[in-house]
């Protein structure tokens, strides 16, 4: 009977004949390769990137050195005059409150140092290369956001390590959710800083945008002065993405006293959701810019 | 030409802005050939190579390489091309196997057969010894070698090269062209050559040249040199343009001023000769008698001088890119 079956109705035999087995294993295959295609220059780009960065040290001074610098001196300095705001913990010094807004900075400041190297690649010529590869220009935003983001991370990690010395202490599962919600930080600040750069052709435009727009965000998010309740600033404060950053981090470190909602302070859901929403939108924005074939790559 | 085109530009026109790059550009490039871009800087060729490297939009016109039109199946060109910029693509804070392990990485190479094209390539080019130091202390004319390389290591079918031979001293760039027909001869590797040295132009198969964005001609070095007919003349003397002003007034002819000496074609070279050793003899320093240059077909051919208009374009184009 199967030999008779097999005679009569072939066609009933063709899902497993060899020549199927044979197509789908070069589809695994081909599924395998193309995932070589994508992450094999993801991963280059980004150790590119942190090769880099080890080799030019006065990055990392640049990078942690003036953060810590503020934290010191304006912990010192403006000790006296703050006021601990109504959903403090009892006994905040300044520098304690300071301490997220520090780490913040820290990640912002690595994002801009790593992002304005693609102004300098474009001008060195090496970005022609890159852009001349058979890469998707997803895999080159991510390459570049992985490496800035992983070195944001390493450097703010290192500072929180401080957080003893302004009283916190951190459980184990307590430091890795602050770890992975500040890895999510650096990625948004890095694609922030993609997004800004890749249009650009000087570094001194970064810097402009630097001063009248990044370092505002910073200052305006809550991480420098508690935001008040009622004003136009407590709204430029609510509206800020930023807040929602520092404001994440800050429950984080917290997660064991239970900090009350306040303007500035949104809750953990609202901070995490807002977060994710400010990076997906920094990543879709940059993979949008790098997207363009424009004259201004061939420069 | 029996086997299929390796290039086929057509129609191709660019704009930037106001300015227009490239009008009307049409010429194929057969397989293994090597095929110069001559003209100044700012003559569009520079233009057209960005758009053959896939890094300028095709705005008008249609650019196939291997087959694969650069508008629509740009990934597929990007994987069978090799480009050599003008100015390096290097990591200067990498060493030289690290850039060219990251070149491979984005080509999809890695493990032993990248590690294997690596040190071929370096051996070839004799960067060995050079492998582990950083781009930032190699000279220009081993930069250049590292860039070259780079370009080389997915075995790609069609080499673009823009101005190969910049910083390299006399003995290096007649060991790259040495390299370059090597590589056609073995490898049936197509090359173009973006440049604005005649000396370079000259030792392509065939070229075309671009001034002011149009093809000016096309054809084999000696085709083109050999279209002018007769020969050329050039004159050493005190004072190249009273000269000149005298030749002109005497014999009809058109004299040109190139580099402080005067140049003309005439179909008679001898007799020509004798009669300007007879009329102005005393003072002339010294007369040459030979074959036209490139450069006579570019004067000819554009109606002016392959330098003056060069810096002049050169800084309307970058003017047109702010």
């Amino acid at each position: 009977m199967p030999r008779r079956r097999c005679v009569h109705q072939p066609a009933m035999l063709t899902p497993v004949s060899f020549e199927s087995v044979q197509a789908e294993a070069a589809r695994m295959t081909s599924r395998v390769s193309s995932n070589t295609a994508f992450w094999l220059p993801v991963w280059t780009l980004a150790v590119r990137e942190l090769v880099r960065f080890f080799r030019q040290r006065t990055r990392v001074v640049g990078a942690v050195g003036q953060p810590l610098l503020f934290w010191v001196l304006f912990g010192a300095g403006l000790h006296g005059s703050f006021a601990p705001p109504p959903w403090a913990p009892p006994n905040m010094t300044y520098q304690e409150y300071f301490f997220p807004g520090v780490a913040v900075l820290i990640v912002l400041f690595t994002a801009i140092f790593s992002t304005i190297s693609i102004i300098e690649d474009r001008r060195e010529g090496f970005l022609q290369g890159v852009l001349a590869a058979p890469i998707s220009r997803l895999s080159l935003v991510l390459g570049k956001l992985t490496g800035g983001a992983v070195l944001a991370e390493l450097q703010a990690g290192l500072f929180l390590a401080l957080a003893p010395l302004v009283g916190l202490s951190l459980t184990l599962p307590a430091a890795l959710a602050v770890l992975a919600f500040l890895l999510l930080l650096a990625f948004t600040l890095t694609a922030l800083g993609f997004l800004i750069a890749w249009p650009l052709d000087s570094t001194q435009g970064f810097h402009a945008i630097m001063s009248v727009f990044l370092m505002p965000m910073w200052l305006l998010s809550g991480a420098f002065f508690p935001a008040g309740e009622t004003g136009w600033l407590s709204w430029v404060i609510r509206l800020n993405p930023l807040t929602y950053g520092v404001a994440g981090l800050r429950r984080l470190l917290y997660l064991d006293r239970e900090l009350p909602v306040a303007t500035g302070l949104p809750g953990l859901a609202t901070c995490l959701a807002a977060t994710c929403l400010f990076c997906a939108a920094c990543v879709a924005g940059s993979v949008w810019v790098a997207s363009r074939r424009s004259s201004h790559d061939a420069r | 030409m029996t086997s299929p085109p390796a290039i086929v530009v057509e129609n191709l026109s660019h704009r930037y802005g106001e300015r227009q790059a490239l009008s009307q550009v049409a010429f194929t490039v057969g397989p293994g050939e090597i095929f110069g871009l001559l003209g100044p800087n700012g003559g569009g060729k520079s233009t057209l190579f960005r758009i053959m490297a896939t890094l300028l939009p095709v705005q008008e016109g249609v650019v196939q390489l291997l087959g694969s039109d650069v508008r629509g199946a740009a990934a597929a060109v990007r994987r069978k091309i090799g480009v050599t910029f003008q100015s390096p693509s290097l990591d200067r804070k990498l060493t030289v196997r690290e850039n060219l392990t990251h070149q491979g990485h984005l080509y999809g190479l890695r493990g032993a057969d990248l590690r294997r094209r690596i040190d071929e390539r370096l051996a070839r080019l004799r960067l060995s010894d050079r492998a582990g130091d950083r781009v930032e202390s190699l000279s220009g004319g081993l930069a250049r070698r590292v860039e070259i390389a780079k370009g080389l290591l997915h075995d790609p079918q069609i080499l673009l090269l823009d101005e190969p031979s910049t910083g390299l001293d006399p003995g290096a760039r007649r060991d790259l062209w040495d390299y370059f027909h090597l590589l056609r001869e073995s490898a049936g590797v197509t090359l173009v050559v973006a440049t604005h040295l005649m000396e370079e132009a000259d030792r392509c198969d065939r070229l075309a040249i671009l001034d002011a964005g149009r093809l000016a001609a096309a054809g084999t070095p000696t085709e083109l040199t050999n279209s002018l007919g007769g020969d050329c003349l050039t004159i050493r003397c005190g004072d190249a343009p009273a000269l000149s002003r005298a030749l002109a007034e005497q014999f009809a002819v058109s004299p040109r001023l190139v580099a402080g000496q005067i140049r003309l074609e005439t179909p008679h070279g001898r007799e020509f000769l004798d009669a300007v050793i007879d009329a102005f003899g005393g003072q002339i320093e010294s007369i040459t008698l030979g074959r036209p240059t490139l450069e006579d077909v570019f004067v000819q051919r554009t109606g002016h001088r392959f330098w003056s208009d060069a810096d002049d374009e050169t800084a309307s184009a970058a003017a047109a890119r702010k």
